[in-house]
């Protein structure tokens, strides 16, 4: 049995536990900011290059720290897969469990963060009209093709991330659990997971705020619960532009006490 | 195929320790690993309750192909681990199925702890605590791995529920004094654990324990 100064440690760690939880998914929780209205528009001279990506094809690119990613659902039947890996070292790399449990929240919206597997943020998610976006259930495989659509020449995000982790001189060891933008996926008392196609409209989009120097693969490849059988994925445009970086009083620096650690230990890294 | 029991306390067995070719102690906050050959029952026991153990399975035979969580979750459609799961790889095949768990839920969603995450969390002070993923690394190491094979690994016997507003919480334990859950491999894996020494939520009742962990080869006819 635990003796005295064990059980007051035991007690101490406890409470600040539920203070934080209280905190995490109670005040930080009502602080985040509202989603972003579907027809804001980037300032054209911020845009540095515009993508197409075919359905079903992915995309690699690098992003600079204080650059935005704007990813466009354009026809709103759409779901992107994403891995973003620290551009000076890759054995640094998003860590979807840690963006999840830090935050208290599955649920990834406007005004969260992407962590890294090193205590440090990969992204803040600065704007965002839908809200509807998947940490747990990952991105299609050639299984998955098979079970929702048939057999058929099908891409799927696996190939396409391994594909797509080659070229950034990667391989199947460097590709952890994808973040899905568009991917309305829930999580029912039973623990089974649900589909909310009501919540991606054409015109969503989402912003990501580089945070740190990254390489970054995503993939255009359907859901593997998105429920719809015929294999039809439409194209997506990626716009990569200049941000204005973090300041002190940003939304997603500021959302908890958590957030503003994370980018902490993430500013040190550039302190020249 | 049988339908996954989520959430359910299934598939009670008997196997005698006795006849286990395997049957050793973890102590608290350790890390552990073995091979788990085909069609042999690995179990992990909660000795004292509320021991979270993280776990990873590799391909013994390609290290490349690992346990994954996403592909394990969509397979099952369900966000849950318990008796009827089946371990599934990133490369889309079975590794090994959960055949009895005497608790009914376990996590694979939260990932392991680290210095660096456990800094986010709780301050710079829990900095130099030690944490999973220096077990995993540690552990990796002896079969010629590194940090970049960790991947998100299943959390045996931690309760980590998420509800209808995404809410993610690890919350108390609910396995019992002596709990297992046993699972059959279906290929050849290397198991990797760690003890988990967290003291910063309730994953361990905020006081890590030993575990237990037996291997009985395949029944023959």
């Amino acid at each position: 049995m635990p003796n005295d100064d064990k059980r007051a440690a035991i007690a101490a760690n406890r409470m600040r536990y539920e203070a934080l939880r209280a905190e995490g998914q109670g005040a930080a929780v009502r602080a985040l900011p509202p989603l972003t209205p579907i027809d804001q528009l980037l300032a054209q001279d911020a845009i540095i290059h515009r993508e197409i990506v075919p359905g079903g094809w992915y995309w690699t690119v690098t992003v600079a720290r204080g650059q935005g990613l704007r990813i466009v659902n354009r026809r709103g039947s759409s779901s992107v897969s994403m891995i973003a890996w620290n551009a000076t070292d890759r054995s640094e790399r998003i860590n979807c469990a840690d963006t999840v449990k830090v935050q208290w929240s599955a649920a990834l919206r406007k005004g969260r963060l992407i962590l890294t597997d090193m205590g440090r943020v990969a992204w803040s998610i600065t704007e965002d009209t839908s809200g509807a976006h998947d940490a747990l259930a990952g991105g299609s495989t050639a299984a998955s093709n098979r079970t929702t659509h048939g057999e058929g020449p099908y891409r799927n995000t696996r190939d396409n991330f391994v594909a797509a982790a080659a070229k950034l001189g990667l391989d199947r060891r460097d590709i952890p659990p994808c973040i899905t933008f568009f991917a309305p996926v829930g999580v029912s008392a039973d623990g089974s997971f649900s589909w909310d196609e009501g919540k991606r409209r054409a015109g969503d989009f989402v912003d990501l705020r580089a945070e740190q120097n990254l390489v970054v693969a995503l993939s255009n490849c359907p859901h593997p619960l998105d429920p719809a059988t015929a294999y039809a994925p439409a194209p997506v445009e990626i716009i990569l532009y200049r941000a204005e970086p973090a300041r002190l009083d940003d939304p997603c620096r500021t959302a908890s006490v958590e957030a503003k650690r994370a980018f902490e230990f993430t500013d040190r890294v550039f302190l020249k | 195929m049988n339908a996954p029991a989520h959430g359910s306390v299934g598939g009670a067995r008997k196997l005698d320790p006795a006849k286990a070719i395997y049957d050793q102690t973890v102590a608290a906050e350790s890390p552990w690993s073995h091979v788990i050959k085909r069609g042999q029952t690995l179990r992990i026991v909660d000795v004292e309750s509320q021991q979270a153990v993280d776990a990873l399975f590799y391909n013994a035979h390609d290290h490349a192909e690992r346990y994954s969580t996403q592909d394990t979750l969509r397979v099952q459609r369900a966000a849950y681990l318990s008796a009827g799961t089946e371990l599934v790889s990133s490369e889309g095949r079975t590794m090994a199925r959960i055949v009895a768990d005497t608790c009914g839920r376990h996590d694979t969603s939260a990932g392991c702890c680290s210095c660096e995450s456990n800094a986010v969390r709780f301050g710079e002070a829990t900095k130099y605590q030690h944490a999973c993923r220096e077990n995993f690394i540690a552990e990796l190491g002896r079969h010629g791995m590194t940090k970049r094979d960790i991947v998100s690994n299943i959390n045996f016997f931690m309760n980590v529920p998420i509800d209808a507003s995404g809410n993610f919480t690890v919350v108390d334990g609910v396995s019992e004094p002596g709990g297992y859950i046993d699972i059959v491999a279906d290929m050849d894996v290397l198991c990797v654990l760690s003890n988990c020494p967290q003291i910063n939520n309730p994953c361990n009742g905020f006081d890590p324990t030993p575990i237990r962990v037996l291997i009985w080869d395949a029944p023959t006819d």
